[in-house]
C-alpha cells in the first residue's frame, strides 16, 4: 500500500533521530538519506525512494529543511534527466550503480544529445557508434554540453544503424566522460561566460554494459529524457523575478520613468501576473492528478516574457543600460538571472527560446499535439539516414 | 500571494456549465443566433426572452447572485463566471449580464428595500437593467459618469437620459442610479427603481448585434427609492471581473472553429492547418487562452471569496479583453473569405468580442488602474 504524508513525515523523523546532521560527514549524511529512501519519495525503495506519491516529497523536503543538499543546482542534468531515464530504461545493475552517486552530488552528468548538425531535428545526429565484440567505439562531436567539465557520466544518444531511416538508428548509451578519446572545450556565448562546451569523442570505446535499452531504441527512450528537461526549464521555481527585479527599479528610480516605459511595464506586469497563475492552476491540476496540455505552454510563455522583460529593463535603464558588469570568460556552475546585471539578463534570456527545444518547435508540439493540426509534410520519413541530403 | 480558493472548476460548477451547454447546443445554435441578429441589424431587439426565462426559471441562474434569504440559490461568482463562459461560447441573446448581475448586484448594495424586488429578479419573474453606460469603467467615480446626470427631482419622479445602456430593451424595471435634488450638493446619489413603461428606451444602431445599446430617457417618470447607489462601484466591478468569463467563452469558441475549419479547408493540396504560418498563430492563440482562463478564474474566485479583488479583477480584464478581440480577429483572417462573409457567425464574435473590449472598462483603463494597485507609478510629468 502506498505511503500517506503522515507516515512519510514518521519516517524522517525517524532518520533523524539516527542521523544527526551536525555531528556527521555531510556526504555520509547524504548517502544515509537515500538509503533510507528519502531521495526522491516517488522512487522505488532501494534505490533512493519509498515507491510513494511523488507530491509527498514536499513532507520530506519540508522535515530536512535545515540539513545539507544535494546542491541541486549544480547536478540538475543528473536529476532532472539522467535519473528518470535511468530508472525507466536502466538494468537493475545500472540503476544500482549510477542512482546513488548520481544524487548525493558525488558524480555529476552530463548530456551528450546536441550537435552542430543536429539541432532541432536531433534525431539527424551523426555521432557513430559501432560494435566491435563486447564494445561500442564512438565517433563525433556534441555541442551545447553544461557541466561536462565537471561531469563523470555523460547520457549520449549516437548512431549505431544508418541504413534505416533516422529515428530508428539511434542507441541511447551512458558516457563514460574519464575515457580516452574524451574532450571537453569551453564554448563561449554571447554574454562572455560559457557555461556550454563542446565535447569532442575520438575513438571512444564504451563497454556494452553502458548501453541503456535496446539497441536501436534510442529514440524512444531519448524522449523521457527530453520531456523532462522542458519541465524542469519551464517549472523551474524562482527565488526573485524577473518582474519583481524591473518593478523595484521603477519603483526605486523615478528619474527614468516615462509614459511610453510605463505602458509598456504595466502590460509586462500584467502578463507576468497571468503566467504565474497559469502556474498555480497548472500545480493545482497536477496534485489533482489531472495533468494538462498547459505545460508545453509554461516554457514558451516564459521565454517570451523573459526577453520582453529583459530588453524593457535595458533600455529603461538608458547610461546604465550602456554598460557590462562583467565580459571575463566565466565558467559558471549554474545560470544565475538574478545576480547579474540587466545586460547580461538580456543576453542570457535569448537562450530561453532556443535551449531545450526552440520555441518554434515549441508551437508545433503544441499545434500538432494538443489542437490536432496535421503534421507537416515530412521529406525524410522513409529515406535511410545515410541517403539524407546534407 | 495566496490563492484563497481553487482556479479550477468545481463539481458543482461542471454540472452548472453541462446544464447551460445542454440548452445552448439546443436552443441557441450559430444559425439561431444569426437570424436574431439579422433582425436586430433591422433595428429589432435580438434578446430570446423565450430562452431567457428557461434558463432563469428552469436552470436557476438569475437568482445565482441573490442570498437564500431572498429566494436566490446563494451561489458566487464563481458559478456565475461559468454561466458568463457558456453565454460567450454561444453569442446568447440573453439579459443574463444586464439583469442578473449588474442590476441585482447594484440592488443587493442598496439597502433592504431591494429586497422584494431582488425575490422577483431571483425568480426569474422579473427582469432588470442597470441605467448606466455598458462603457463606464469601474475606476471612474459614480457622480462623474453621471453627468449629464439622471435627476430625482423633489416630487419624487426621474428626469434624464443615459446613454449606452445594455438589456433595457427587455427589462421590466429599470435601476437607475441619480442625483437627488433634495439631498446636500455632491452627496452620493440614489438608486431608484422605474417601471419600464415610464421610461423611453430607443435602440442604437449598435456594433454588437447580439447584445445592442440603447438610449434610456426619463422625463418625469415616477420613480421609488431603493436605497443608496454605493452597490453601483461594486457591480461594475463583479460585471468586469465576470465579463472576463465571458470573453474566455468568445475566445474558445472562436479558436476551436478555426482549427476545426483549417483542419478541413485545402488549398496547394494540403489542409491549410498543415502550413506552420497557421499553427504557429493557432499555437500562439493556445497559449494566450491557457492564461486567459488562469486570469478569469482567479477573478472570479476572488470575487466568489469577497476577498479584494482589484488586482485581479484589472488583470483578468487587462488581459481576457485583448485576447478576446485576437481570438476572433484570428477567426476571421484563418477562415479567409468565407469569415467576411454575413452568413458565417464569426463575425458575431469579433462584434462581441470587440464590444466586450471597450465594455466596463477598456483594457487599457484596466492597465493603469494597476498603476496603483500593484505600486507602479507613472511619470510625474
Amino acid at each position: 500500500m502506498a505511503l500517506d504524508a503522515a507516515a512519510v513525515g514518521e519516517r524522517v523523523q525517524a532518520f533523524l533521530a539516527e542521523h544527526d546532521p551536525a555531528r556527521m560527514d555531510r556526504l555520509d549524511f547524504l548517502r544515509a538519506r537515500f538509503d533510507a529512501g528519502l531521495a526522491w519519495v516517488h522512487f522505488p525503495e532501494g534505490l533512493g525512494g519509498l515507491g510513494a506519491s511523488r507530491d509527498l516529497q514536499a513532507v520530506v523536503e519540508r522535515g530536512l529543511r535545515h540539513t545539507p543538499d544535494n546542491a541541486p543546482g549544480r547536478i540538475g542534468i543528473g536529476l532532472g534527466m539522467a535519473a528518470p531515464t535511468i530508472l525507466a530504461f536502466g538494468t537493475e545493475e545500472q540503476r544500482k550503480r549510477f542512482l546513488r552517486p548520481l544524487w548525493t552530488g558525488e558524480e555529476v552528468w552530463c548530456q551528450l544529445f546536441s550537435e552542430p548538425g543536429a539541432g532541432s531535428d536531433l534525431a539527424t545526429l551523426a555521432t557513430r557508434a559501432v560494435r566491435e565484440g563486447d564494445e561500442w567505439v564512438v565517433d563525433g562531436q556534441k555541442v551545447w554540453t553544461s557541466s561536462a567539465h565537471h561531469a563523470r557520466w555523460a547520457i549520449l544518444v549516437a548512431r549505431t544503424d544508418p541504413d534505416v531511416p533516422k529515428h530508428r538508428g539511434l542507441t541511447y548509451f551512458v558516457c563514460d566522460m574519464e575515457a580516452p578519446g574524451v574532450e571537453v572545450r569551453p564554448l563561449r556565448q554571447i554574454t562572455g561566460e560559457a557555461e556550454f562546451n563542446e565535447v569532442f569523442l575520438t575513438g571512444v570505446r564504451l563497454p556494452d554494459a553502458l548501453r541503456l535499452g535496446e539497441v536501436g531504441d534510442g529514440w524512444r527512450v531519448a524522449q523521457t529524457t527530453l520531456m523532462n528537461e522542458r519541465v524542469a526549464i519551464g517549472g523551474a521555481p524562482m527565488r526573485r523575478t524577473m518582474i519583481g527585479i524591473v518593478s523595484d527599479t521603477w519603483r526605486s528610480r523615478p528619474e527614468l520613468r516615462t509614459h511610453s516605459l510605463h505602458q509598456r511595464l504595466l502590460k509586462l506586469w500584467v502578463d507576468a501576473e497571468v503566467m504565474r497563475l497559469t502556474a498555480v492552476r497548472l500545480r493545482e491540476q497536477l496534485a489533482a492528478g489531472h495533468p494538462g496540455p498547459e505545460g508545453s505552454a509554461a516554457k514558451l510563455a516564459f521565454a517570451r516574457l523573459h526577453q520582453e522583460l529583459s530588453g524593457l529593463e535595458v533600455e529603461m535603464l538608458r547610461e546604465d543600460g550602456l554598460a557590462y558588469d562583467d565580459w571575463t570568460f566565466r565558467r559558471p556552475e549554474t545560470v544565475d538571472f538574478m545576480g547579474r546585471e540587466a545586460g547580461y539578463r538580456y543576453l542570457r534570456a535569448k537562450g530561453n527560446s532556443i535551449e531545450g527545444g526552440t520555441s518554434e518547435i515549441l508551437r508545433n508540439i503544441i499545434a500538432e499535439r494538443v489542437l490536432g493540426l496535421p503534421a507537416e509534410p515530412r521529406a525524410d520519413k522513409d529515406v535511410a539516414w545515410k541517403d539524407l541530403p546534407r | 500571494m495566496s490563492e484563497p480558493a481553487s482556479l479550477l472548476y468545481s463539481e458543482v460548477e461542471e454540472e452548472l456549465r453541462s446544464a447551460v451547454r445542454g440548452l445552448l447546443a439546443d436552443k441557441c445554435p450559430p444559425s439561431a443566433v444569426l437570424a436574431r441578429a439579422e433582425a436586430a441589424s433591422g433595428g429589432d431587439v435580438p434578446y430570446d426572452m423565450d430562452l431567457w426565462k428557461t434558463l432563469a426559471r428552469d436552470i436557476g441562474v438569475a437568482g445565482l447572485l441573490v442570498p437564500e434569504s431572498l429566494g436566490g440559490a446563494g451561489a458566487s461568482a464563481r458559478e456565475a463566471a461559468v454561466v458568463m463562459e457558456e453565454l460567450g461560447r454561444a453569442v446568447a441573446p440573453v439579459p443574463f449580464l444586464s439583469s442578473a448581475v449588474l442590476a441585482t448586484r447594484a440592488l443587493l448594495g442598496a439597502g433592504e428595500e431591494a429586497g422584494d424586488l431582488l425575490e422577483r429578479l431571483a425568480s426569474g419573474e422579473t427582469t432588470a437593467a442597470l441605467a448606466v453606460s455598458f462603457a463606464a469603467s469601474p475606476y471612474v467615480p459614480l457622480y462623474l459618469s453621471l453627468r449629464p446626470a439622471v435627476t430625482l427631482g423633489r416630487d419624487g419622479t426621474l428626469t434624464g437620459r443615459v446613454t449606452g445602456v445594455v438589456g433595457a430593451e427587455v427589462a421590466d424595471v429599470l435601476v437607475v442610479p441619480a442625483v437627488d435634488e433634495s439631498a446636500q450638493e455632491g452627496g452620493e446619489p440614489v438608486l431608484c427603481v422605474v417601471e419600464a413603461a415610464h421610461a423611453r428606451v430607443k435602440g442604437v444602431g449598435s456594433l454588437d448585434l447580439t447584445r445592442p445599446i440603447a438610449t434610456v430617457s426619463f422625463a418625469g417618470a415616477p420613480a421609488r427609492r431603493a436605497g443608496t447607489s454605493a452597490g453601483v462601484r461594486d457591480a461594475l466591478l463583479l460585471a468586469a471581473g465576470l465579463l472576463a468569463s465571458e470573453q474566455l467563452g468568445v475566445a474558445e469558441w472562436c479558436l476551436t472553429t478555426t482549427v476545426s475549419y483549417v483542419k478541413e479547408r485545402k488549398q496547394f493540396a494540403r489542409p491549410v492547418g498543415s502550413f506552420q504560418a497557421i499553427k504557429h498563430r493557432l499555437a500562439d492563440l493556445w497559449l494566450e487562452l491557457v492564461g486567459a482562463r488562469a486570469a478569469a478564474r482567479n477573478a472570479a474566485a476572488l470575487l466568489g471569496a469577497g476577498a479584494d479583488a482589484g488586482v485581479a479583477v484589472a488583470v483578468a480584464q487587462a488581459y481576457c479583453g485583448t485576447a478576446a478581440v485576437h481570438a476572433a480577429e484570428e477567426c476571421v483572417q484563418l477562415h479567409g473569405g468565407i469569415g467576411m462573409t454575413w452568413e458565417h457567425p464569426a463575425h458575431l464574435y469579433l462584434k462581441r468580442a470587440k464590444a466586450d473590449e471597450i465594455a466596463l472598462g477598456t483594457p487599457g483603463d484596466h492597465r493603469e488602474a494597476l498603476t496603483w494597485l500593484a505600486d507602479l507609478p507613472a511619470p510625474e510629468s
